[in-house]
């Protein structure tokens, strides 16, 4: 019977220092919940994913569409079915009941190719005559089922498993006439194996396009990169919060050495005392985990918009922009907590433990910093430095390159004390002032209490450095690539090649230059990717962003001896200019250069346009670039548009190209972004903490001072100098911690990412904004005990010499 | 007079009420003299050394040291007085743990502007400190640390030095050492001294003893 009563005294600790507590709740729901919310985000994500997946279109690789968006005609399906086309019409639409909205997917199974339906594969005895015939069955998702069946036409319903939620997959005769749309197509199907022969699609049906689809295996593989990222900050923030939950259950246990010992020599068991801290600690990882939880859900739901958004822009991957509280949150969200404030308890929890029953309360703090402790850890730090040297030069893949940042990162965090140490102790012996040594060695004598702060902050501020240099360099490099990359002032694109030779007439002696930009769906060196032709230009030889380039390179591209191609796939194959690559499934060029590409995933080479419409006659030839004096762009873009009829995405100027890239790339690290700052909250909150636990303990150091003639004023603002004295130097270990962090994003993290690799730019104004965020904050955080100090009764210090300890 | 207190009250607000420790004190104390104060637990000897030390302020009543009343001092003045004027030797939680013995020995002088480099070698031969100089207090013993304490205050020289059971923790040899020392010490600096004690022996050794009952001296 002694655990319970060994808890009540146990936990009476907490109620005597509710502050205390409640650093302890705030850190731990801080960590679960940045970690949860980040989990919930990638699990939105991906579930997204798994339902585009589950749904119809993905499937296909290639579509047919209306240039300009309208429903095609059940004509224009005919025409193309009796040119030799195999295709599969598709009717989508949306119909609401009773405040439901559903989406309408009706499909034509008999023509619809049979690798495509995937949602009818779960069921054994599927009817598919009932699914053709009026009254009709339907497949639909689970969540609509009772609304699907009060529908009129609908005889059955069929819950399929891979239907995504809130649609009715449904035979596309039932589809028009939900929807009210008959004879009406939103888009047909490419069967994947076509007929031999079979007409041009720009003949049999001019009006139509082909799309490639992005497909799921290609942003399962491109996401992947984006989720590693998001899981890395969930994990750096997760460790962050630790810190504080560390350092106040470290306090918390120092501070019952002496109840702990004399629980024992009142006769409870070392195990019941065990257990009774276990079950204690267990408590509090409920309380704060389940805090955590619903924390992260805030989180979650205020990032996923930005997320869903980047994830549409960069990858087009599509991602519905709201969140949906998951029962298994609870759990992962627990067990997080749980094990977190496990690993954070373990030393302290075994030291007090190990402690004989009769030992002296030992000095705390300074023994801690003895040298044969600095030796060890200099000793492990060096050692993950090899490692991470070693994984830097052997290792590949992006889950290496993440490790080699987090190694890099907890070598440095556990240096960090020491480093300052040493620097505070060369400042000791310099100090001329009595005050001002003592100034110096009680700072060195606080480092033990206050460096895991320190230490968060480290990260934290690294972090901050490392990401924001990434995206400030990354944002330089990719407007100066636009602007390469964007020579031309205008890119037009005509409604048929008929039209596009006839402008091209009427732009002889209007335009500087009219450039094709053709391109086509093939393999380059056995992958799917794009060729594009040009044509010798001036505007490629002077802006084109080239990496590498072989001398005549641009002569020998010209005369269709060789090729250029994308940095992603020089990396990925290990190609150098010079090497011969193999383009079309079988016309083999050596490569003349490497430009960059960012943005963009896949493999792609640009050839001489007159080699390109050799190797493939039907290419469609309807895109150009025009070179104008840019003063005349406006007015020669409104007289084509006046002419030809071409607006919206068919005609648009270079400005708003690059706006539009700038604000995808914005959007894309906002998350980045938001994370960065919560995690730097965080660090500062454990400061803040950490400060606070240790002014509880200062008393009995500062009131010798005090006695021998400094006044609390002078106490209270040498504490606070203190506070924003360690954050400094913090910083400035903090610096080229994160620079160094910046080049192992730029130069191994993008490059495993996404086949890039960045040059660097440094932002010293950013970092001065930085130091001053910090210290402001550290100067906020430290405020408050130093006033306290300052307000102290001085009946309180005197106590300090009246008892006894 | 270096030290005359007249009239001196001072009472605590507790739970149970105002508890009233100091019912007007008088009490005075030359240059170079040598005094004791004794009393049964809790009758306020340790309140009283804090007021005179500057530490804590008085109900009612006057203190001066060496010409000063103590009572229209303002923080910063107090802190001025127990730098330059007043040497006190606390029974516990005196040293600064952060710094080495030798630093903890020259601290006070420092701070007073009055550093002396051959009397604080003297002194921490005579205390038997030359061993100790650069170990940090924790690493000292109770009656290492407490001749370290006493080394400390009379470096600085003050001119009165307040002592609240400077050898509580020690055993009855090493504080009859302790004792002899600082007396002989504390006779060449020409201070007066001020000891509260239990000790009715360590009582006999000054010039004067008093007593202190129901918040009174006789
Ligand atoms: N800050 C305070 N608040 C309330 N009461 C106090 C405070 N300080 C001292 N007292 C009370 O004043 C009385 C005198 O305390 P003081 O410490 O001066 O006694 P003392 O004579 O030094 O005792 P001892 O010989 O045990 O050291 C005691 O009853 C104590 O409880
Ligand atoms: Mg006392």
């Amino acid at each position: 019977m002694t655990l319970p009563i060994a808890l009540r005294v146990l936990w009476s600790h907490w109620t005597y220092r509710p502050l205390q507590f409640f650093t302890l709740l705030v850190g731990l729901s801080l960590a679960t919940g940045l970690w949860t919310g980040v989990q919930a985000i990638n699990t939105e994500a991906r579930s997204s994913y798994d339902q585009a997946r589950a749904a119809l279109l993905p499937q296909a690789r290639q579509v047919l569409q209306r240039r300009d968006g309208q429903p095609i005609a059940v004509a224009t399906y005919v025409a193309l079915q009796q040119s030799g086309w195999r295709t599969s019409p598709v009717l989508e639409g949306k119909i609401s009941i009773a405040s439901t909205t559903i989406n309408v997917t009706g499909v034509d199974l008999v023509s619809m190719p049979r690798s495509m339906n995937r949602w009818t594969s779960g069921e054994n005895s599927f009817d598919l005559a009932g699914f053709l015939t009026d009254p009709y069955s339907v497949i639909v998702s689970a969540d609509i089922a009772e609304q699907a069946a009060t529908l009129p036409g609908v005889a059955k319903v069929i819950v399929g498993k891979n239907v995504p939620s809130a649609t009715i997959m449904t035979d596309i005769g039932l589809a028009e006439r939900l929807l009210n749309k008959s004879g009406q197509i939103s888009r047909l199907i490419v069967a994947p194996q076509q007929p031999v022969l079979q007409t041009e699609l720009q003949v049999a049906a001019p009006q139509l396009e082909r799309i490639n689809n992005q497909s799921a295996a290609d942003i399962d593989r491109l996401t992947d990169s984006f989720h590693l990222n998001l899981s890395a900050f969930g994990m750096l923030a997760f460790a962050v919060g630790l810190f504080i939950v560390q350092g106040t259950i470290n306090l918390a246990f120092e501070q019952r050495r002496t109840m702990c010992r004399t629980l024992r020599v009142l006769g409870v068991s070392l195990r019941s005392l065990a257990l009774a801290l276990l079950v204690e600690l267990l408590l509090i990882a409920v309380i704060a985990g389940a805090a955590g939880v619903v924390l992260g859900y805030f989180i979650a739901a205020l990032l996923l918009p930005d997320v869903a958004a980047t994830l549409r822009g960069l990858y087009g991957a599509q991602v519905t922009g709201d969140l949906s509280f998951r029962a298994g949150w609870w759990v992962t969200g627990l067990a997080i907590a749980i094990a977190g404030t496990l690993l954070a308890s373990f030393w302290s929890l075994q030291k007090l433990l190990r402690m004989p029953i009769l030992a002296a309360a030992q000095p705390r703090a300074w023994a801690l910093m003895t040298r044969r402790s600095t030796f060890y850890r200099m000793l492990a730090s060096g050692g993950l430095l090899v490692i991470a040297v070693a994984l830097l030069l052997w290792g590949s893949g992006l889950v290496v390159a993440f490790s080699i940042v987090a190694i890099c990162l907890l070598a440095a965090a556990l240096i960090l004390p020491d480093a300052i140490a040493f620097l505070l102790g060369a400042f000791e012996r310099f100090a001329i002032m009595p005050v001002s040594q003592w100034f110096w060695a009680d700072t060195r004598q606080q480092l033990p209490g206050l460096s895991l702060a320190l230490m968060a902050l480290l990260l934290a501020l690294a972090a901050n450095i490392g990401v924001s240099t990434m995206v400030g360099s990354f944002r330089l490099t990719f407007a100066g690539w636009l602007d390469q990359r964007l020579a031309a002032e205008l890119y037009v694109r005509a409604a048929n090649e008929a039209q596009s030779i006839k402008l091209r007439d009427w732009l002889e002696g209007r335009a500087d230059a009219v450039l094709p930009v053709w391109n086509v769906e093939s393999s380059i060196e056995g992958e799917a990717g794009r060729i594009y032709g040009f044509s010798d230009h001036a505007t490629y030889r002077n802006f084109w962003p080239m990496l590498e380039m072989l001398p005549d390179g641009w002569d020998d591209v010209a005369s269709g001896r060789a090729v250029l191609i994308n940095e992603q796939l020089a990396r990925r194959h290990g190609v150098s200019p010079g090497d011969v690559i193999r383009l079309a499934e079988n016309q083999d060029l050596p490569v003349a250069g490497i430009y960059s590409d960012y943005g963009n995933p896949r493999p792609q080479a640009m050839i001489n346009v007159d080699l390109l419409t050799g190797w493939f006659p039907n290419v469609v030839k309807t895109r150009f670039a025009i070179r104008v004096d840019a003063a005349r762009s406006q007015v020669l873009a409104d007289e084509i548009r006046q002419k030809f009829g071409l607006k919206g995405r068919n005609l648009v100027d270079q400005a708003s190209i690059k706006q539009r890239s700038l604000e995808i790339f914005e959007r894309t690290f906002t998350v980045t972004q938001a994370l960065n700052i919560l995690t730097l909250t965080v660090a500062g909150f454990a400061i803040f903490t950490s400060l606070l636990t240790q002014s509880t303990m200062r008393l009995p150091q500062l009131a010798p001072i005090w006695a021998l003639g400094l006044t609390r004023r002078q106490l209270a603002g040498l504490e606070f100098l203190r506070a924003l004295l360690l954050a400094a130097l913090t910083m400035i270990f903090a610096l080229p911690l994160g620079l160094g962090l910046a080049w192992l994003l730029l130069s191994v993290v993008n490059v495993e990412a996404f086949g890039w690799r960045l040059p660097m730019f440094l932002f010293v104004s950013d970092w001065i904004l930085l130091a001053c965020y910090g210290l402001v904050a550290t100067a906020l955080a430290a405020a408050i005990p130093a006033r306290r100090f300052s307000n102290t009764d001085p009946a309180e210090l005197v106590k300090v010499f009246a008892h006894e300890r | 007079m270096l030290l005359s207190v007249k009239n001196l009250k001072k009472s605590f607000i507790t739970e149970e009420g105002t508890l009233q420790v100091l019912r007007g004190v008088d009490l005075e104390l030359a240059a170079g003299e040598r005094l004791a104060l004794t009393g049964e637990s809790g009758c306020g000897k340790s309140t009283l050394l804090y007021l005179i030390g500057a530490l804590e302020s008085f109900d009612a009543g006057e203190i001066w040291m060496d010409g000063v009343p103590l009572g229209p001092l303002n923080d910063r003045q107090r802190a001025d007085l127990r730098r330059t004027s007043v040497g006190i030797v606390f029974q516990q939680f005196n040293l600064i743990p952060s710094m080495t013995v030798a630093h903890n020995l020259r601290f006070h002088a420092r701070l007073a502007g009055r550093e002396d480099a051959d009397w604080i070698n003297q002194l921490s031969q005579r205390l038997g400190l030359t061993k100790f100089l650069k170990a940090y207090p924790e690493q000292l013993s109770g009656g290492q640390q407490q001749r370290v304490a006493i080394g400390r205050t009379l470096a600085a020289r003050p001119k009165l030095i307040l002592a609240d059971e400077p050898t509580g923790n020690l055993d009855e040899k090493t504080s009859d050492q302790v004792i002899t020392l600082m007396l002989q010490l504390v006779e060449e600096t020409g201070a007066g001294l001020l000891v509260v004690t239990h000790s009715s022996r360590l009582a006999e050794r000054m010039d004067r003893s008093l007593l202190l009952t129901s918040g009174l001296v006789s």
